[in-house]
């Protein structure tokens, strides 16, 4: 267990996540890919908390990850009502109006 | 040396259900998926010792993911277990960014000249958590809170049908634009054909008006 591994596991989990993101048309598999990429993010915090510096002030900072994670959830899933209401789609096409 | 071998099945588990969300085909196996790989960081994070963080992360995303199932069954319309689905667009270019970014990341990871652990964790880390929340870092959540607060109040504003200024019971928008079909029809024919051509027009929204006239006009012409 080093921090090398630990940061990999993170980037992996993080790059997967980007992939996700990009690439899904469905808005619900697209916040899927953003919760893998703060996954990730989260990994590579406790692992820097664990391995560089243990005090309490890295824990605080998960917690700030974690309620990001939330507030991205509610909102994202906010939006999604909002997209199939409005449109009855839940496609990112289909919400592509200001798209260069 | 156990825990080592640990960290690194957990690591895989994390990675691979990761990677399944976006490799199986149906939506309900991608959001259990998911947990997985949230459970198995929230594993990970118990092996850093932090007990109250990992174990709010496993209870949040389970939780998390059975709502987002939920969410797919209602927007999907369809099984989701059953109904295979492969909906991307460009797959070359996201998984070429995602292995570029990747590779990157590795390389400073593996490059960089890590500094010297400032020494083990010690004590009640979750107290000391707790003491840190309440003294030295309560401008931090003083913070969050209304962050989170406006996030409720604008998911709601959001997912909410009724708008600001409607009344109940509100009124469908099929009705309000037939009366204004109907009211256009008038204008334009005085026979029955017209009627009937023009009640379709009006159910177009103004997207297919060129075709309700052109449809009324050709019906004229042959009487």
């Amino acid at each position: 267990m080093t921090l090398e591994l630990a940061l990999i596991a993170a980037a992996a989990l993080f790059c997967v996540g980007l992939y996700g993101a990009l690439s899904q048309q469905v808005v619900v598999m697209v916040m899927m890919g953003l919760e893998l990429m703060l996954n990730g993010v989260i990994l590579a915090a406790a692992a820097f908390w664990w391995f560089l510096a243990p005090a309490p002030d890295g824990q605080v900072l998960l917690l700030v990850v974690i309620a990001a994670m939330t507030v991205e959830m509610a909102m994202g899933f906010a939006v999604a009502i909002l997209l199939h209401r409005s449109r009855q789609t839940d496609m990112t096409e289909m919400a592509s109006d200001l798209a260069g | 040396m156990p825990e080592a071998i640990l960290f690194v099945v957990l690591a895989v588990i994390a990675v691979a259900a990761g990677v399944a969300v976006f490799r199986t085909d149906s939506m309900a196996r991608a959001s259990y998926a998911l947990a997985v790989s949230f459970v198995a960081v929230g594993l990970m994070l118990l092996q850093f010792r932090l007990e109250y963080i990992g174990v709010i992360t496993v209870l949040m995303m389970v939780m998390e993911m059975a709502v987002m199932a939920i969410f797919m069954i209602m927007f999907m319309g369809m099984n989701p277990a059953l109904m295979p689905m492969d909906m991307v667009h460009s797959k070359k270019l996201s998984a070429g960014s995602a292995i570029g970014l990747f590779l990157l990341l590795t390389a400073g990871i593996l490059l960089a000249d890590w500094p010297e652990s400032r020494g083990p964790a010690g004590g009640d880390l979750t107290a000391s958590l707790g003491e840190a929340i309440m003294e030295p870092k309560m401008l931090v959540m003083l913070v969050i809170s209304p962050v989170l607060f406006a996030t409720l109040v604008s998911a709601l504003v959001l997912a909410n049908p009724r708008g600001r200024y409607s009344t109940y019971p509100l009124v469908p928008v099929e009705d309000a634009d037939d009366d204004d079909g109907q009211g256009k029809g008038q204008d334009h024919s005085g026979d029955s054909a017209g009627h009937a051509a023009h009640s379709a027009h009006g159910m177009d929204h103004g997207a297919g008006n060129s075709d309700g006239h052109g449809q009324h006009h050709d019906g004229g012409g042959h009487q």
